[in-house]
């Protein structure tokens, strides 16, 4: 966006800095990580400016009036029926002036972002696709070397400085995908194709939400997302489209055994076994990602173990089934499930 | 009038008599007196109010700090989707209705509405919606999913059960209801104003029901066909909102917003009219700016058919539709800014004296406006896709809507509270209400528009920690109650003053308009004669003509000219009748049945068309005399 680049450099930071104050960053349209996000953030800082000056051009002129209010002592006044306005008119039509002249800034303003936001639509980009479910999020790339897609979850990677075509699907309900750092959100809505173009810049994780109310667990869909450098995420990616890795020792060999054969495999992959069940996420890396469960719980043994365990005390109505195992045999699972890096 | 004294109350007699209600508990069920009728429409909404306040502060105290259990993610959807469909359909909109149903035809020197039956079961069907949504959730089958309910979520394949028919069927009614107030209120203010008071004399609160009522009667219609076709896919397994059957989710999308913004606007125009009833009169002058404001209502009532789409910028419309509509959003500023600065400017160059009315004007304006900045932002197509379905937006609409409605509603409420009751709040508690609550709002809701920008999405029953949202939203939680406790005390004080208040007699404030010119509390007749008017403000004139020969025996009202108010003819209104509830029964009985079976559609008619045949039963005897006799 060259046009508002210098712009941006011109609206003081001040206010927005206040802002940031003590939030941790991670999901916020303050602290932009991308183009888009950077446009609309220039944006909100005009908006700021100028709705804060009418509005103190208000309280202003109100608190002129009050002095009148607190001055005046006696009970009932006789009332005025016929007082001279004509400076008050001449005000109105000063003050009707000036609000056309800010609506005008700031709709321009607003157009000029929208035609910055539409622009990265035009330009060569890496294509993901994204599938909202009822809690979670199902994420899939293409991989270079052999052209397939390659499925992970609720774990976005994206290369810096290149911009990515987000196309966005609904298994079920309507969701919408938000990650504030990079760019806005967009509506996932089944029988839509919907898509959005981000162009993120800062390296580092960051976080998306689900938007749109979808449910019982709304509040429980998040997931990851990671800013890498190019190379980190070519080799990201290579690493996703491998098979699983086989287990490594006996116990894991028990995990394997009951992963693939067991109730998991009716909903789960595990990519290279028999385990290729579709309705719930992808466990080919699992233990390469920082969190499970749609963004709500780090990624842990421990934490394993009580999300195949109980899973509806963690996160209520969610669709996985509580799974009963033997002691033995959850410990196998969650040490297998562990080394699918 | 030329009698003396006893000629008056040998008048007031009659009236007395000739608008009487029967006594008792029957007398509650008939009447058709506008009054009455107003005040259990206005104490069954303050009722609601109370209630979803109540689940408003048990969702703070569940988001007060990160990860609590309090309620778990099912109550809490229940909580926040009963809140807001209380609010939107069961208070703001009733509530408004109410008031003009109180205020119209005092404002005008008339002793009832245009069709007072049509009052009557307005306020039992609406009685029937608020029962529709409260008693279901007394039974635990409240509804889950918000205040817009958006399909697929809400349609059959995800929404077994009835919580969702029970949402839609609850709009039904409240919308029956006030499509029943709305041409109610338009056929009053056009054909029952008083001789003289042309279009150009009307008070700004007439003015101001008059365009809300007719934005009702435009923008209901889609709610109703679009919470119609959402049972239909459920209960008939039609296919309008089921994209696999051909049908376009975003379909409800648009009707459902072609309704709901212009609602905001028929929550608000009313609140326009109480702010400039109480300015001028606290003023001690005449609105400045008439024609001006004038305008601008009529100006917002246009525009905000306009602007539905800005409740969907995220939705993936075409772009160039989307900087459309953020310019025809940001348009209404301008008619809302010139409102603002007449009532500002009334205030500045009248001869101004501050009561807790004016108290709540000012505090309406500083809580408002910042409300309408925050309206400018999330007007952008390109900003609102970091705004939307944000806390950002949640800070929004309750500065529009409690900073913009429910604060004037509460001025008008201390202001109109003398006429209704006889007696003035006091003064003291009016002040510590006030600064409980406006304080309150503000040091709970503010902080809302940060934790927006922190990421933080609305309707969710809970955070993690590290997202750092705590804090404020322990402050949040702290400012509502803050705001609450300011209600209890509002309400002491309107208890309270009922019995112990300073009498008030007809006119405490010194307002122009007619209502101060019967006595406090009205009698059931009203006015004692029809006044004359001959200026913008009838009571600061020296001296007010009556126009007399109407009968005083029977009950009967003065209609005039849409336009220049000439008496045309004399009308006889209808007394108290029982067919009015009866009907809103019969209604409710299909409207519920219809969640159920299609085959209450038909079998329902029945009872309806009974009713309503004995309801609009002639009473009068046949002519005597005229073509039929002469076989």
């Amino acid at each position: 966006m060259g046009g508002t680049g210098s712009m941006r450099r011109g609206a003081a930071l001040v206010p927005v800095m206040l802002l940031v104050g003590a939030c941790s960053g991670v999901q916020s349209p303050l602290a932009p990580a991308g183009e888009q996000a950077a446009d609309q953030l220039w944006l909100f800082q005009l908006m700021l400016w100028v709705c804060g000056i009418l509005y103190l051009l208000v309280v202003g002129f109100l608190g002129l009036a009050l002095v009148r209010v607190f001055r005046n002592t006696s009970r009932l006044a006789e009332p005025e029926l016929a007082p001279a306005d004509r400076t008050l008119d001449r005000s109105l039509l000063v003050w009707a002036s000036i609000i056309i002249a800010g609506l005008t800034l700031l709709a321009g303003a607003s157009f000029v972002v929208d035609r910055a936001l539409a622009a990265a639509q035009a330009r060569e980009a890496l294509r993901v696709r994204v599938t909202a479910h009822q809690w979670w999020w199902r994420i899939a790339y293409r991989d270079p070397a052999s052209g397939r897609w390659v499925e992970t979850a609720n774990e976005l990677h994206l290369p810096a400085g290149r911009t990515a075509r987000i196309e966005l699907a609904s298994a079920d309900v309507i969701h919408s995908f938000w990650v504030p750092n990079v760019a806005g959100k967009m509506d996932v809505i089944p029988g839509r194709a919907n898509a959005i173009d981000v162009t993120p810049h800062r390296l580092g994780w960051f976080r998306g939400q689900c938007a749109e109310f979808c449910g019982v667990q709304h509040a429980k869909m998040a997931f990851d997302v990671k800013v890498d450098t190019p190379a980190e995420f070519a080799a990201w990616l290579a690493t996703q489209a491998r098979s699983a890795a086989a287990p490594a020792d006996p116990v894991a060999a028990r995990g394997f055994q009951i992963v693939t054969q067991g109730q998991c495999a009716m909903c789960h992959v595990v990519r290279g076994t028999a385990a290729a069940g579709r309705p719930g996420p992808d466990l080919t890396h699992i233990a390469s990602r920082r969190s499970i469960a749609a963004g709500i719980l780090s990624m842990n043994r421990g934490n394993l173990q009580g999300w195949i365990a109980q899973p509806q005390a963690l996160k209520p109505g969610t669709m996985m089934p509580a799974v009963t195992l033997e002691p033995g045999d959850a410990d196998a699972v969650a040490h297998y499930l562990e080394q699918l890096k | 009038m030329s009698a003396g004294a006893d000629g008056v109350e040998l008048r007031r007699a009659e009236l007395a008599e000739a608008w009487r209600d029967p006594p008792g508990l029957w007398g509650f069920l008939v009447t058709v007196d506008h009054k009455r009728l107003a005040a259990r429409y206005i104490v069954t909404t303050m009722f609601l109010l109370f209630l979803a306040g109540l689940l408003a502060m048990d969702m703070r105290i569940q988001l007060s700090a990160p990860g609590l259990h309090r309620m778990g993610p099912q109550l809490y959807n229940e909580s926040f989707s009963l809140h807001g469909s209380t609010m939107l359909f069961l208070v703001s909109v009733p509530v408004m209705e109410a008031m003009a149903l109180w205020l119209v035809p005092l404002m005008l020197g008339q002793r009832n509405m245009a069709f007072p039956r049509l009052a009557a079961f307005s306020y039992w069907l609406y009685l029937g919606g608020a029962l529709m949504l409260w008693v279901p959730h007394a039974l635990d089958i409240t509804p889950d999913l918000g205040w817009f309910e958006y399909p697929p979520l809400s349609g059959p394949g995800y929404a077994p059960g009835h919580r969702v028919d029970i949402w839609a069927q609850m709009i039904t009614f409240t919308e029956v209801a006030a499509l029943a107030a709305s041409v109610n209120i338009i056929a009053t203010i056009l054909k029952l104003r008083p001789p003289g008071m042309t279009l150009a004399r009307m008070p700004l609160f007439l003015w101001a029901m008059l365009i809300a009522s007719l934005m009702t009667i435009f923008a209901l219609p889609a709610i109703m066909l679009t919470t119609s076709m959402l049972i239909a896919d459920r209960l008939v397994a039609t296919h309008f909102f089921s994209p696999s059957g051909g049908g376009d989710v975003l379909l409800f999308q648009h009707l459902y917003w072609f309704f709901g913004h212009p609602e905001v606007y028929i929550i608000f125009i009313p609140a326009v009219g109480f702010v400039s009833s109480i300015v001028e009169t606290f003023s001690r002058r005449p609105i400045f700016g008439y024609p001006a404001m004038v305008l601008s209502v009529l100006a917002i009532g246009v525009l905000a058919f306009g602007l539905w789409v800005h409740h969907m910028f995220a939705v993936g419309l075409p772009r160039l539709g989307n900087d459309f509509y953020t310019a025809a959003s940001m348009t209404i500023a301008l008619p809302a800014g010139v409102q603002i600065f007449c009532w500002i400017a009334t205030i500045f160059s009248g001869r101004p004296r501050m009561a807790t009315p004016l108290l709540w004007v000012v505090g309406f304006l500083v809580t408002f406006v910042i409300g309408g900045m925050s309206g400018i932002m999330t007007a952008s197509a390109p900003l609102d896709l970091q705004l939307t379905d944000t806390y950002f937006v949640v800070a929004h609409f309750h500065y529009v809507l409690v900073g913009g409605a429910i604060f004037p509603l509460l001025g008008a409420f201390c202001y109109w509270y003398p006429k209704a009751t006889g007696r003035l709040m006091s003064e003291r508690l009016g002040v510590l209400a006030f600064a409980l609550i406006v304080g309150g709002f503000n040091i709970g809701f503010f902080p809302m528009h940060v934790l927006g920008l922190w990421g933080m999405p609305r309707r969710v029953y809970t955070y993690p920690a590290e997202m750092g949202w705590g804090p404020l939203n322990m402050l949040a939680t702290i400012g509502s109650t803050i705001a609450v406790i300011g209600g209890l005390v509002f309400v002491a004080n309107a208890l309270w003053s009922y019995w112990r208040g300073e009498r008030a007699g007809a006119d405490p404030w010194g307002g122009h308009t007619l209502e101060w010119l019967c006595p406090s509390p009205p009698p059931s007749y009203n006015f004692d004669s029809t006044p004359t008017v001959r200026s913008i403000t009838p009571l600061w004139e020296p001296e007010l003509l009556a126009y007399d020969g109407i009968a005083t025996t029977k009950r009967e009202l003065l209609v005039t000219s849409v336009m220049e108010a000439e008496p045309i003819y004399r009308q006889n209104s209808v007394g108290p009748s029982i067919w009015p509830l009866v009907a809103a029964v019969a209604v409710s009985i299909l409207f519920v049945g219809s969640i159920f079976t299609p085959w209450a559609l038909v079998w329902g008619a029945l009872p309806i068309a009974i009713t309503l045949s004995l309801w609009f039963w002639p009473t009068r005897e046949r002519a005597k005399t005229g073509p039929l006799r002469k076989r």
